[in-house]
């Protein structure tokens, strides 16, 4: 056992990274939560995205590409659980459980000869003169472009669902969806695009896996990510600041056990390998307590009966 | 432009034959996905469906089908019982293991006495692995309202390790060279699970399933239990009116659910599988959800989907050594399925009317 | 009053069914309120979904101050200057109030200037409201002061009431008919749906009444006897239930102290409930809605529990006893909501039938459950209510809101009750099925059952009831004798006016 093969700035920076790939998938899914739909597709639209941008960047060179291809990717896949959900008003458990099973065989087919590929490196965003302080420069800025723009995507969605139109026109429909289709608006639409918006998310996040973190190719690569990025929403009560908590929590756990396995800790590796998910279990009974309500109309079906 | 009006009632008609449609818009689709990968989709669809039935080597696959189509049944006959009432465990993938883990430690454990109580007990321990492990998720629920979807899920992971960690350390066979896995009970006469019917493919798992499908059958539509459970599905709040109790429906939905995922997954270790190893696990527990909404919920609509869920997997294989057809395209085949199944349902409930743009 | 406002020609919207409205036509003139009258079903929503921009209609022409109107969505409706107040589903309980309103207007301003511009015009109307409360939090009254205020801020031409007053105790009606007389005053034009008459005539200029989507009549309420309105409203006359004023017997339903926090996350707790009922008496309890209203019936049907002692039946304590178990004792129940609680939409009725009856009616045998007897019990209940449907396989869903109240109010009575609770018995009801219920209420006590009425219909109770109480924000007044009770002394057990204060500008 060697605990000093720790490096604590190293540790810290390595969560960021950790924490990013359910930090934007959880986002994601925040926003279509609070449209009032449950979208449990979330690994199946990371899976595909882990593997478009994969393919795109390995074909292209272009790590840019490869993340802009895994939102389509992510995005196209959640329109099929749109059209079900919203068009043809299937329950929302049944589609995005069926959403993440498609996904699964999907990014299997399509990643069939990218196994053992190695793609192009990312560029860091090595900030200059502050990526040298010690310590916090190795923490905070030393990172690729995605993790920043994780921070960023969830000031965006704290400032949007608080201070605009759209921001309270969507909690609005996710709250009573009958009174906002009495109100004129378009629930369905609202909801299409909140949908398409958490795809997109998800896409993202699960190309940074592929991408970034790992990177290369495995089926499967995802890991249940997708159903932590969905118990960061329940833990977070719906609010975005606290998904970055949470996911740093995970990305935290997640990252320390690995650490603990490469330093020859005691506890055999499938007990620590096991350790985020039991952790996810704890904190969702420990969250249990904050009694902040879901979204009213979450889950249910919305049709115009008029 | 297409509008949608709700039926008065949900349409018996449609409620049966939409399966079959969506079997044949699957195919159709299907047949396009493996013409996309340069296969012949007639073929393709042929040998996968009529293959394993009526093909050369029918007489080998047929038994096959009972085999690989018992273990999906006994699981989705328990999911269906939960997601009757609105109560989604979808770990039976953690409770399949987690039985087979019990039931294999617990005959291994005589190892190597001979006895006639040692199989029987096995079936007790194997049925108690899943049903402990479906009741963390269902005493979190009632106890702190936390959600049995992503609790059950994540019971899914660690059981994966927990698997990984038997083969390798407590139940690593001794005599085993080094190599991972428990001991195979195909040689363990009293722990193994034998065809009742030699080459049939009748073990004691597919009897339990269709066991298990009357046993449900006689529940949803003759005891009052299986009316709460209905009723907790279609309205909650009637059924609150109606003195069901939600905690003890929880207890009983995942309880009965996971216990017979724990079954299935005792039945498997003890028989076609043999020993516990760390690939032991295929995903029964997740295609049984597809297999329980393509039954409708029903029982007898999940026997004959286990069946055809079984199809696609023998067939699937054939194809995979016959045409090269990728593994994971079958996978895919199998989640359209449930995707043009949901999709399809809508027919049951609403009518599609074409209506014509009227002017403003 | 001078102009037409809006003149509605010809207007025709048929349902898979049913013909919603039949060619329709009336006018509404500039700062007139013109009252639109008509029974349940008789088309008044659908007409008023037309001119606000939620449905189009199949044919006939609408014009807005002489020129063509036909608001594609409620968006333009809003911009022509119409606004609506609605019965329900209009507001978002976990939004506060200023956002509520932004919802409801096209170019809200900045939230700060919004906030000041809904205390400054609130207060101008009388209808005090705090913009940073939430919406959940407020009373059904504050409520609908929050819709109003929404309307009033877009400087409506034409403000759409759907039965405002159902959820206003007397006085606050008052003070609401005082805003809206300063409106028209203003010049603008109000279409008030209602089918209390009294109100009509109070406030109204004219009136046009729809029965079964035909326009039947228009008359000056003034000068027209309630009576008359009535008959064109109904079609037939009307009988009104008798009550055979039985003995009143001993005390068999006893509720003392009952306190019970809301199961629902914006519901209201009850608070020290006291009550006493005996055999044979029927007791109303009144109130504005969300009061505790759907609280006191949880609490007594057994779907939320309590003290043991709080709840005693014929002095056994009940209080922590399941639903069935009372229906084992003789305490059944009600509940409001007709779909999906008091019954499963997508179950037939004979389903439907077992969801109370199980226990009194014999219907299981050590939980195996017998459907012949099931199907009997709900044929029996078809027959003897005249519940209109082709037979018991049918959907629940697919029986209209009065035959399906007939059937759930008949399978509590048809079981042989000692006491029954029973929510808004006739809510949404067309007439000639709420008389039938109310008749079998009263002839339930007649035959020596206590029976208590939870309802916002002051009319109704004072039908059936032979004592009155009224909750109030949890809180139950004590009982008095519905006889000579007046409309004021009831207001005021009903709270008064809530805070309310008449328009002053």
């Amino acid at each position: 056992m060697d605990f000093s093969a720790i490096n604590p700035a190293l540790l810290l920076a390595s969560l960021l990274v950790a924490a990013t790939p359910i930090l934007i998938a959880g986002i994601g899914e925040l926003v279509v939560e609070r449209a009032g739909v449950l979208n449990l597709g979330v690994e199946g639209m990371m899976i595909t995205g882990a593997v478009t941008g994969f393919i795109v960047t390995i074909e292209t060179g272009s790590p840019f590409l490869g993340f802009l291809a895994a939102c389509a990717g992510g995005a196209a896949l959640s329109f099929l659980f749109a059209v079900l959900t919203q068009l043809a008003l299937a329950n929302q458990v049944a589609s995005g459980l069926a959403l993440t099973l498609f996904g699964l065989g999907l990014s299997s087919l399509m990643g069939q000869g990218y196994v053992g590929l190695k793609p192009p490196a990312s560029p860091k965003l090595d900030l200059p003169l502050i990526s040298d302080i010690p310590f916090f420069g190795t923490v905070l800025f030393s990172h690729d472009a995605v993790v920043y723009f994780g921070f960023a995507l969830v000031a965006c969605v704290w400032a949007t669902l608080k201070f605009t139109r759209v921001g309270l026109v969507l909690r609005a429909v996710g709250e009573n969806h009958d009174a906002a289709h009495a109100l004129g608006y378009k629930v369905v639409r609202m909801r299409i695009l909140a949908i398409l918006f958490g795809g997109a998310c998800a896409g993202l996040g699960g190309a940074y896996i592929s991408l970034i973190r790992v990177p290369q190719w495995t089926e499967g690569m995802t890991a249940g990510a997708g159903w932590i990025a969905l118990a960061l929403v329940v833990f977070a009560s719906w609010k975005p600041w606290r998904v970055l908590l949470g996911a740093w929590l995970f990305g935290g756990v997640t990252v320390l056990q690995l650490n603990l396995q490469a330093a020859g800790f005691a506890i055999p590796v499938e007990y620590l390998s096991m350790s985020p998910y039991i952790i996810t279990i704890v904190v969702l009974v420990i969250m249990s307590a904050d009694k902040s309500r879901a979204p009213a109309s979450l889950g249910r079906p919305f049709h115009a009966s008029s | 432009m297409l509008k949608l009006e709700k039926r008065p009632q949900p349409s018996k008609a449609y409620a049966y034959t939409t399966p079959f449609l969506a079997v044949l818009a699957t195919m159709f689709f299907g047949g396009l996905l493996f013409m996309a990968l340069g296969k012949n989709p007639i073929e393709a669809i042929l040998t996968i469906f009529w293959e394993p039935l009526f093909g050369e080597f029918a007489f080998y696959y047929r038994p096959q089908l009972l085999v690989k189509g018992g273990p999906l049944i006994l699981i989705a006959i328990g999911l269906s019982l939960g997601f009757k009432a609105g109560i989604w465990n979808i770990g039976a993938e953690g409770q399949y293991i987690v039985g087979a883990i019990c039931g294999a430690g617990a005959g291994l454990a005589f190892y190597p006495m001979e006895a006639w109580f040692i199989f029987p007990i096995m079936i007790l321990a194997g049925a108690f692995g899943g049903w402990v492990w479906a009741m963390i998720p269902a005493l979190l629920k009632v106890k702190f309202q936390t959600n049995e979807i992503l609790v059950s899920l994540m019971l899914v992971y660690v059981a994966e390790q927990l698997l990984a960690s038997m083969s390798l350390g407590l139940l690593k066979n001794p005599e085993g060279h080094g190599f991972p896995g428990s001991r195979n009970l195909k040689d363990y006469p009293s722990a193994f699970n034998e065809e009742i019917i030699t080459g049939s493919g009748m073990h004691w798992g597919v009897l339990a399933a269709f066991i298990a499908v009357i046993f449900a059958y006689v529940l949803l539509n003759r005891h009052m239990l299986g009316y709460s459970i209905r009723l907790t599905g279609e309205a909650p709040r009637a059924a609150k009116f109606s003195s069901v109790n939600p905690a003890r429906l929880i207890l009983f939905c995942l309880g009965t659910s996971g216990a017979l995922a724990g079954l299935a997954g005792m039945f498997e270790v003890s028989g076609p599988a043999g020993q516990i190893s760390i690939d032991f696990n295929v995903g029964y527990g997740f295609t049984a959800i597809i297999v329980a909404f393509l039954g409708r919920l029903h029982p007898v609509g999940i026997l004959f989907a286990g069946l055809l869920m079984a199809l696609t997997y023998i067939g699937g294989e054939i194809a995979q050594s016959n045409l090269g057809l990728p593994g994971a395209a079958i996978q895919l085949f199998q989640g359209m399925l449930l995707f043009f199944l949901l999709a399809v349902d809508l027919l049951t409930n609403y009518r599609i009317k074409l209506v014509r743009k009227e002017a403003a | 009053m001078t102009g037409t406002l809006l003149k509605i020609d010809g207007l025709t919207k048929a349902y898979p069914g049913v013909v919603a409205n039949d060619a329709v036509s009336f006018e509404i003139k500039q700062g007139e309120v013109h009252a639109l009258l008509g029974e349940n079903g008789a088309g008044k929503s659908t007409l008023v979904k037309m001119i606000y921009g939620l449905v189009k209609p199949d044919s006939g022409t609408m014009e807005m101050r002489g020129a063509p109107f036909a608001p594609p969505e409620p968006r333009s409706a809003r911009a022509a200057g119409v606004a609506m107040v609605f019965q329900h589903f209009s507001l978002f309980d976990a939004l506060d109030v200023a956002e509520n309103i932004a919802l409801g207007m096209e170019n809200p301003p900045p939230r700060r200037d919004l906030a000041a511009r809904i205390r400054e015009t609130s207060e101008a109307y009388g209808l005090p409201l705090d913009p940073y409360r939430t919406v959940g939090d407020l009373s059904a009254g504050e409520r609908q002061r929050v819709e109003i205020i929404r309307c009033l801020l877009q400087d409506p031409r034409l403000l759409i009431m759907d039965e405002p007053t159902s959820v206003l105790t007397p006085q606050e009606v008052e003070i609401l008919f005082e805003t809206l007389r300063k409106l028209t005053a203003e010049g603008v034009a109000i279409l008030y749906i209602s089918h209390k008459l009294e109100e009509i005539a109070a406030l109204c200029d004219a009136a046009t009444i729809l029965r079964l989507g035909k326009n039947v009549g228009t008359c000056v309420p003034s000068e027209t006897s309630a009576r008359e309105m009535a008959e064109l409203m109904v079609g037939t006359e009307l009988q009104t239930p008798k009550s055979a004023g039985g003995e009143m017997g001993e005390v068999v339903l006893d509720v003392s102290g009952l306190s019970m926090s809301s199961p629902s996350a914006f519901g209201t707790p009850l608070r020290n409930i006291h009550l006493r009922l005996r055999a044979g008496e029927v007791l109303g309890i009144g109130g504005v809605a969300g009061n505790g209203q759907d609280e006191l019936l949880l609490a007594l049907s057994g779907e939320a529990l309590t003290e043991a002692d709080a709840i005693k039946l014929k002095g056994q304590p009940v209080g922590r006893l399941s639903p069935n178990a009372r229906r084992a004792l003789g305490l059944l129940a009600a509940p409001e909501e007709r779909l999906g609680h008091a019954a499963a939409p997508n179950m037939s009725l004979t389903e439907n039938a077992l969801l109370t009856g199980a226990v009194r009616k014999n219907l299981e045998n050590h939980g195996f459950l017998n459907w012949t007897r099931t199907r009997s019990f709900a044929e029996e209940i078809i027959e003897r209510f005249d519940v209109r449907t082709p037979g018991p396989e049918n959907a629940a869903r697919s029986l209209s809101g009065g035959n399906l109240q007939k059937f759930v109010i008949g399978r509590e009575v048809l079981q042989a009750p000692e006491v029954l609770v029973v929510n808004q018995p006739t809510w949404g009801v067309d007439a000639s099925a709420a008389a039938a219920i109310r008749q079998a209420l009263l002839d339930l006590a007649a035959g020596g059952a206590a029976v208590i009425v939870v309802s916002q219909d002051l009319d109704e109770i004072m039908e059936v009831a032979d004592n009155f109480a009224a909750l109030n924000e949890g809180r139950l007044t004590e009982t008095r004798p519905t006889r000579g009770l007046t409309i004021e002394q009831i207001g005021l057990m009903m709270g008064g006016a809530h805070g309310m204060e008449v328009a002053h500008v």
